[in-house]
């Protein structure tokens, strides 16, 4: 599919960095005329995402996040968030609901049904010791409004 | 971040501003605590109005203050989230957990 526009970019896996990734997001979808809510979605998108590999991928070591925003025709936003962290042994698992591999730490285990539901695809591609490779599309002007 | 605690009430209130992310909560979390555990409140009143993004970690957040009031027989209110965020609180189900009130409380403003 054609790229219309694409930003790339990686960071330390800081959570100080979770407000970086928003912001990009935020900046990278202006010129595509988002509604607010649409806006929110994906910051929220973003800030889960980055975050789950902060915190599940890298355990809160030291690491290296990686963002790509692409934008796709008919308004699809692309977003894929990459970690070269520990992986997920069991992806469905990882997937449901509540289900948190660090509830010490009062994580809610929403991270991947706020992401599914505020987007039109997601894909995980994950292998235990090497990393996690998030991919998700958003459809501006598709309505979630009544999923949540 | 501001936190006040009405004897007569026994209505802990605390008014959360900004982001409230991974990276943010982990002092919310430690702050809020420290006034649950000093004033035992009946009531916990988390005020939303100056908060601009919740993720999940905000959800976890109110979870985690759940479970501490539980015990104590008190109640958690989540006022006036902003739209994007009663999403984020609708989608998790928070309202089975707290009463979500969106009407300004005159107390907070005196």
């Amino acid at each position: 599919m054609k790229i219309l526009n694409e930003f790339r970019c990686s960071f330390p896996a800081d959570s100080a960095n979770e407000a970086l990734a928003r912001a990009a997001v935020s900046a990278f979808l202006i010129p595509a005329d988002p509604t607010a809510q649409e806006l929110a979605d994906l910051r929220t998108v973003i800030s889960e995402a980055v975050t789950n590999a902060i915190v599940h991928g890298y355990r809160e070591t030291p690491g290296e996040v990686g963002i790509v925003l692409r934008m796709l025709p008919e308004r699809t936003i692309y977003i894929r968030v990459a970690d070269k962290g520990c992986g997920i042994s069991d992806i469905p698992k990882a997937m449901e609901p509540l289900y948190t591999s660090a509830p010490e730490e009062d994580r809610a285990g929403l991270g991947f049904a706020i992401m599914q539901t505020f987007t039109d695809t997601l894909h995980v591609r994950s292998a235990p010791g090497k990393g996690t490779v998030l991919t998700m599309r958003r459809r501006l002007g598709n309505d979630h409004a009544e999923e949540a | 971040m501001q936190i006040h605690y009405n004897t007569e009430t026994a209505r802990l209130t605390v008014q959360l501003d900004g982001e409230i992310d991974h990276h943010s909560s982990n002092a919310l979390r430690a702050e809020v605590d420290a006034a649950i555990y000093a004033h035992l409140p009946q009531e916990l009143v988390l005020d939303f109005r100056n908060v601009s993004f919740m993720d999940s970690s905000g959800i976890g957040l109110i979870m985690g203050r759940y479970k501490i009031m539980q015990p104590l027989g008190g109640q958690i209110i989540l006022r006036d989230p902003a739209p994007h965020i009663s999403r984020v609180l609708r989608l998790a189900g928070m309202e089975r957990l707290a009463a979500i009130r969106n009407e300004p409380v005159k107390e907070a403003v005196k």
